[in-house]
């Protein structure tokens, strides 16, 4: 409760671009420009073959809703600022990490092998430091969990230098 | 009498009483276990289901939504977190009356009004259904437009949070529908080049992403959190004072968590608030909520679970869900080539019976397994999160990766998980992105059909009687938070 007193109150003493609104209001409205602009770039049906309304225009009309009603957020984050909790931990920005490794591993070298790599580091950087466990949730498991799927539903995972030698 | 027998079938069957065994069992597990809950399980476990028939597939997500839906209570009374966010209002008292000493009548109570609210909807499905799917015959296009528009306002309006990010996270939601190959034209839209977007986004990557993996993340910044757990020697069935306290309470609570979950908006967890805020309305002793009111955990617990039922109407009648776990049941309907609505009433009723008994039987099942194994599923709470959430991210990916086969479904659910880890932040409730994806091509594809109908006019939708009623309900529905507010500011000014 103080942290949220805390950063509600240093919030509210800083300028209004490093404000959490203006930061997260900012990011969906320029977002939603992004794909507005890009829903310029579809084709359009002609006259003969359109059904009631261009593919684009659907889209379209949610994105200026979604970016007017983003606009009325923000005014009414002047009056009333967020609640915001305390900062991030370093865990949680490592658990992120781990996700990015994740398409690393799984796009460069292989599935199995990249759940196997998330699975222990985000269970080591949650502060599992038994190697029993660490083998348990990184190679027991994910075994388990692959074999699993492979067999019940005939799952064929993506090729990958473990997976080749499991597959061959 | 027809009816009532093929509701009785699942009995008959071992393979659907197996199914509805593994799956109140499994809703058990999940429910307990904060942070999952039945969306997530239902969504991890739509891939296994392919290799069931549609109607062991639908029966076991519907006894794991009703189980899980009661589950949450356990870890709510025990250790004060709730497993599921329907169980937050069960925390209120049942913590404080566990720290009395007195968990085994606060879990005896959360069991006996989970069952009753429970069944009391499966009662209401059974004979409310039919008649919606009746007036469903009614519906055109622009009045399916206007429904949709109506549950997404509702969703807004009585969900949690404002009303406005409410909306935002269901538009964007709708938006998320809009990627892919037109389905009226076939033009692309948002795929940006990508081959796999062509098909769309899944709804399995984006359910997972927004619930697992965003919790995933949630948990990561609660790893020092340490929950003060509460011993349970056992269960015990309230006393006959007991239940003179809050027989009332039960039934009014079942009867409000019906209602809500028929309306399209986040079942359970609006539900069991306002079960347990009119408990206390209601209650001769208000003074006690909060402090460990038995009346408290009653109109909770049975109107969350009542919710179950009512959330079902919505989805089988009109095919429009009620809850995020509905549009998972939903999901899992049209993936074994069941379409909802009026026509199933009419060609499957034997299927649909089917559902509702394993339904009624579900509601039994946990009633049983809660009773003589709280203490078991409560142990499951010790398992260390630094080694159950790795295992549910091998189990989530590989489930993603199983519908379709495809490394991007995976690298979709991973973007979800981050991007509903800041949703939630920021006070953005997933729910809405859920519903929304599911009524998006509805929504879409009913206002065109529409303006065709209509030849481009759009002010023909107001000459459609039931369409106007239905927009003038959304209206409604976005008036009544500015009014909700007003009241209790003009209350407080007085004060």
């Amino acid at each position: 409760m103080k942290n949220v007193q805390k950063s509600k109150r240093a919030n509210k003493s800083l300028p209004f671009f490093f404000k959490d609104e203006f930061k997260v209001l900012f990011v969906i409205i320029l977002v939603s420009l992004i794909l507005l602009v890009t829903t310029f770039t579809f084709d359009v049906v002609p006259p003969i073959l359109n059904r009631g309304i261009q593919p684009a225009t659907f889209p379209k009309a949610l994105l200026i809703l979604i970016i007017a009603m983003t606009l009325i957020i923000y005014y009414l984050s002047t009056k009333n600022p967020w609640k915001i909790e305390k900062k991030l931990p370093k865990s949680f920005f490592l658990t992120l990490f781990s996700f990015i490794l994740f398409v690393i591993v799984s796009k460069t070298l292989d599935f199995f092998l990249a759940i196997s790599a998330l699975s222990i580091f985000v269970s080591y950087c949650w502060g599992e430091k038994r190697l029993f466990y660490l083998l348990l949730v990184g190679i027991i498991f994910p075994i388990i969990v692959f074999i699993f799927f492979e067999t019940i539903l005939g799952l064929r995972f993506p090729p990958g230098i473990i997976t080749n030698i499991y597959y061959s | 009498m027809d009816n009532l027998l093929l509701m009785l079938a699942p009995l008959f069957s071992s393979k659907l009483l197996l199914v509805l065994f593994f799956g109140t069992l499994f809703g058990l597990i999940l429910g307990v276990l904060p942070g999952l809950g039945p969306t997530t399980g239902g969504a991890l476990i739509l891939p296994f289901t392919m290799t069931l028939d549609p109607l062991s597939a639908i029966v076991l997500l519907t006894s794991i939504y009703c189980a899980g839906t009661y589950g949450g209570a356990i870890t709510a009374v025990l250790i004060n977190t709730p497993g599921t966010p329907a169980a937050a209002a069960t925390c209120l008292d049942g913590y404080p009356l566990a720290q009395k000493g007195e968990a085994g009548r606060a879990l005896g109570m959360a069991t006996v009004s989970s069952t009753v609210g429970g069944i009391f909807s499966v009662i209401i499905l059974v004979f409310f259904a039919p008649i919606l799917a009746q007036l469903a015959y009614e519906f055109g296009q622009p009045e399916y437009f206007a429904l949709a528009i109506f549950g997404l306002t509702m969703l807004a309006s009585i969900g949690e949070g404002s009303p406005i990010k409410n909306l935002i996270a269901g538009a964007f939601g709708i938006l998320i529908s809009t990627v892919g190959k037109d389905f009226m034209t076939s033009i692309d839209r948002f795929t940006f080049g990508v081959n796999e977007l062509t098909e769309g986004i899944g709804f399995i990557p984006v359910v997972v992403g927004l619930f697992a993996m965003s919790e995933m993340l949630t948990q990561s910044t609660l790893i020092n959190q340490v929950f003060n757990r509460i011993a349970l020697k056992a269960i015990k069935l309230p006393s006959i004072d007991d239940y003179k306290k809050t027989w009332k309470t039960i039934l009014r609570s079942s009867g409000i968590g019906s209602f809500i979950g028929v309306l399209p908006a986040e079942g359970g967890t609006v539900a069991s608030l306002i079960g347990y805020s009119e408990a206390k309305r209601f209650s001769k002793t208000p003074e006690e909520f909060g402090k460990g009111s038995i009346e408290g955990i009653a109109g909770a617990e049975a109107a969350n679970n009542a919710a179950t039922g009512g959330a079902m109407v919505p989805t089988l009648a009109l095919g429009i869900p009620g809850s995020a776990t509905t549009a998972v049941i939903l999901t899992g309907l049209i993936i074994h080539g069941v379409r909802p609505g009026p026509d199933l009433f009419r060609e499957q009723p034997d299927f649909l019976y089917g559902i509702f008994g394993a339904m009624l039987i579900a509601n039994i099942l946990f009633f049983i397994f809660g009773f003589f194994g709280a203490k078991i599923f409560a142990r499951i709470t010790l398992v260390p999160n630094k080694i159950l959430w790795p295992m549910i991210f091998a189990v989530s990916v590989c489930g993603t990766y199983s519908l379709n086969q495809s490394i991007i479904d995976v690298w979709i659910m991973l973007f979800f998980g981050v991007l509903g880890f800041f949703m939630r932040r920021y006070g953005f409730s997933v729910v809405p992105v859920i519903i929304g994806l599911i009524l998006g091509e509805l929504v879409e594809g009913t206002l065109r059909q529409s303006l065709v109908i209509f030849d481009g006019n759009w002010l023909m939708f107001l000459t459609r009687p039931i369409a106007l009623t239905f927009f003038i309900l959304s209206l409604i529905a976005l008036a009544f938070p500015l009014i909700r507010s007003r009241k209790i500011k003009r209350i407080n000014d007085k004060v």
